[in-house]
């Protein structure tokens, strides 16, 4: 065990995956020479070489879909978006081509697109966004959106090994705030939730940066027991472990960066409005940012991010019910 | 680099053609294949006229030459994608055409089990990936397969059609940078064929996109895409090029769309002279003439073609559907049932591969 910042745990999981497995490359904009945007490939060009850590033309169409191509053939990409944002521009050829191949063609995309996403730096309206429920809306592809180091690591191998398109959603914010232990070597953390405190009184259901803002909001809400669940995986969605903690703790709030409209969130409320209300003592709340771009002023930006403001006002309300 | 232009667009003389790298077999070959493929077309024209083909049904009737053609010039090793007017490359590459037939009707013994519909298939077992109705995303992922041969050092190339409304979208110039930027083997088909359903070339460009190839650093071929055995040559150079490192080629194979866009279209866009002028240019009345001074006999070859697919209709038709309660399924594949890639299964009948010790 090492402790390793998020950034550093994505790091080391591609690299362990790419010392293990020669069938894995990575490639993206600027990732080489320069190390990526954000570092997470520094170092790479010289242990892999340019072969294999891959600056590519400005071109996330092709940087998607050459990946497919690539996948098809036998390799194994990891694609880098230099922002989530960006994904927009390479939306077609995820959702229809590597989202439909394998229902259509029974011929699986083995890729995995790396996503930098969130708010909190000024970013604004371009390099600020969660786009992940445009993707679990796409049938055939699979989301995961880890919130620690350690499942940073072990979801990005997961990923990696998966036979199927894997979004992996990486919070910028997390990247060098976040630290943690990390196993050594390759391991790979299941697409499954996970309870990131126990409680009985509440359940905050979130997953990303979010759990750390949960996890803070609630920590001491005048003596309550609050569960926090970290999702870990959108999808698949780890239907048994919301309804469990629901069960156990019959008040939830679910607590979403993404834009609030059809959000992950909303998914897992109608999740529990179908197979849990019986077990439910109030309404199912939800925080999420307000219908709009995130903004670039800093107090604009912070009044539409969730913060831990508004997750302990509608958990104590949530409690109060 | 220079443009090069590989023919006239029209009126070669069958009998001077012959530039030495197809066998009398090879052509009479070429020729049984386009007759598959039309053959196969008609049939499935009439079973959509019955009402056993659901949705629309979309053809490559004048069009032959180029799928079947091209097709003819790569190896089992390469890999294709393949668009819907290119029926001729599925039948080179061995799909049995009763699996075809199933799957214009949705059974489920068809490519995709009833999953998409008409041309939208790729047989992956014999190295082909079924394509998208967005056309031109196909050259990226053409590119993406080139991209690995190049990372993993294998002398294979990758090919992809795609028509002239393709080369509007945005894919079509990122292909075409980042396979030059890389120096990709990959072949560049455009399939120019006057229309993009009612859209005509003057309403979609106005550099002609073979003028564009030079832009991109790579060589620009256009060839009769009426004449199998043009396209073959340029698709055989293309490829020859594309495994001694030298990158990619775009060539324009210039044909006639001769049925509209799909079963519904009645086409009353197109000037009836232009399809009269294209008549006289069919494809496979052209091989036909070839084929028969080769001392084949053609009506037996159409004949022999005819009963083929007379059994393979018979066949489809007693597919069932796909079972409702499976309709679900499938869109994630499962670990545990192994790793799928392309693979190599695909038929590869171009004589010069066999003689080269069936380096195909």
């Amino acid at each position: 065990m090492a402790t390793m910042t998020y950034l550093q745990a994505i790091s080391d999981g591609m690299r362990e995956e790419m010392r293990r497995d020669e069938r894995v490359f990575v490639m993206g904009e600027d990732i080489g020479a320069f190390g990526g945007a954000f570092k997470v490939t520094d170092g790479f060009l010289d242990e892999f070489g340019a072969d294999r850590v891959m600056d590519t033309p400005l071109a996330e169409s092709a940087i998607i879909g050459t990946a497919c191509g690539a996948a098809y053939v036998g390799l194994r990409p990891i694609c880098e978006m230099q922002f989530a944002d960006f994904i927009s521009c390479g939306f077609d050829q995820l959702v229809n081509v590597a989202g439909k191949m394998h229902y259509r063609q029974g011929l699986p995309t083995n890729i995995t697109v790396r996503l930098p996403s969130g708010g909190g730096f000024s970013g604004g309206p371009f390099h600020s966004s969660n786009p992940e429920a445009w993707f679990m809306h796409a049938p055939g592809l699979k989301v995961v959106a880890p919130s620690t180091a350690e499942d940073a690591k072990g979801l990005l191998i997961a990923a990696v090994r998966d036979p199927n398109p894997v979004v992996f959603m990486e919070h910028k914010h997390l990247y060098r705030r976040v630290k943690g232990e990390v196993p050594a070597g390759t391991y790979e953390t299941p697409l499954t939730a996970r309870i990131a405190r126990e409680g009985s009184d509440l359940t905050v259901i979130a997953y990303g940066a979010m759990v750390h803002t949960a996890l803070e909001a609630t920590a001491d809400l005048d003596g309550a027991s609050v569960e926090v669940l970290d999702l870990r995986s959108l999808v698949p969605l780890d239907e048994e472990a919301i309804l469990a903690s629901v069960r156990r703790t019959s008040k939830v709030l679910i607590v979403d960066e993404a834009n609030q409209m059809c959000a992950a969130g909303a998914q897992v409320a109608a999740v529990i409005a179908e197979h849990a209300f019986e077990h439910l003592d109030g309404p199912v709340r939800r925080v999420a940012t307000p219908d709009v771009p995130i903004a670039f002023s800093p107090p604009l930006e912070q009044a539409l991010l969730p913060g831990v403001d508004r997750i302990k006002e509608a958990a104590r309300e949530l409690l109060d019910y | 680099m220079a443009l090069e232009t590989a023919g006239p667009l029209a009126g070669t003389d069958p009998a001077a053609h012959g530039p030495g790298h197809l066998t009398p077999g090879d052509r009479a070959g070429l020729l049984r294949s386009m007759l598959l493929m039309r053959s196969v077309e008609e049939r499935a024209m009439n079973l959509y006229r019955q009402g056993k083909v659901p949705g629309s049904f979309y053809d490559g009737f004048g069009q032959e030459a180029v799928s079947v053609g091209a097709a003819w010039a790569l190896a089992a090793t390469d890999r294709l994608c393949i668009l819907h007017r290119d029926l001729g490359a599925h039948l080179v590459r061995g799909v049995p055409p009763a699996r075809i037939l199933g799957q214009y009707m949705g059974r489920d013994g068809g490519i995709t089990r009833g999953r998409d519909g008409n041309v939208h298939f790729g047989d992956h077992t014999r190295g082909c990936v079924g394509m998208v109705s967005m056309l031109p995303d196909m050259m990226l992922v053409a590119t993406g397969m080139a991209m690995g041969f190049k990372l993993r050092h294998q002398d294979r190339v990758a090919l992809t059609f795609f028509g002239d409304g393709s080369t509007s979208r945005g894919d079509f110039h990122e292909a075409l940078n980042w396979a030059s930027v890389q120096r990709l083997p990959v072949i560049f088909v455009l399939e120019n064929n006057q229309y993009a359903y009612s859209t005509p070339l003057a309403a979609q460009f106005v550099v002609d996109p073979i003028a564009r190839a030079d832009a991109y650093g790579m060589p620009g071929v256009r060839v009769d895409g009426n004449d199998a055995e043009e396209v073959f040559e340029a698709v055989h150079a293309a490829r020859e090029r594309a495994l001694v490192g030298a990158g990619p080629t775009l060539i324009e194979a210039v044909t006639m769309r001769m049925h509209g866009h799909a079963a519904h279209d009645d086409m009353k866009y197109v000037p009836p002279a232009q399809l009269e002028e294209w008549r006289a240019k069919d494809p496979i009345d052209r091989q036909a003439a070839r084929v028969a001074r080769d001392g084949v006999d053609v009506d037996a070859l159409r004949e022999e073609v005819r009963a083929l697919v007379d059994a393979a209709t018979q066949e489809a038709l007693a597919m069932p559907m796909p079972d409702p309660a499976t309709a679900h399924h499938g869109a994630f594949h499962d670990p545990a049932d192994g790793e799928v890639v392309l693979a190599d299964g695909g038929e590869a009948p171009w004589s010069g591969f066999a003689a080269a010790g069936g380096a195909g």
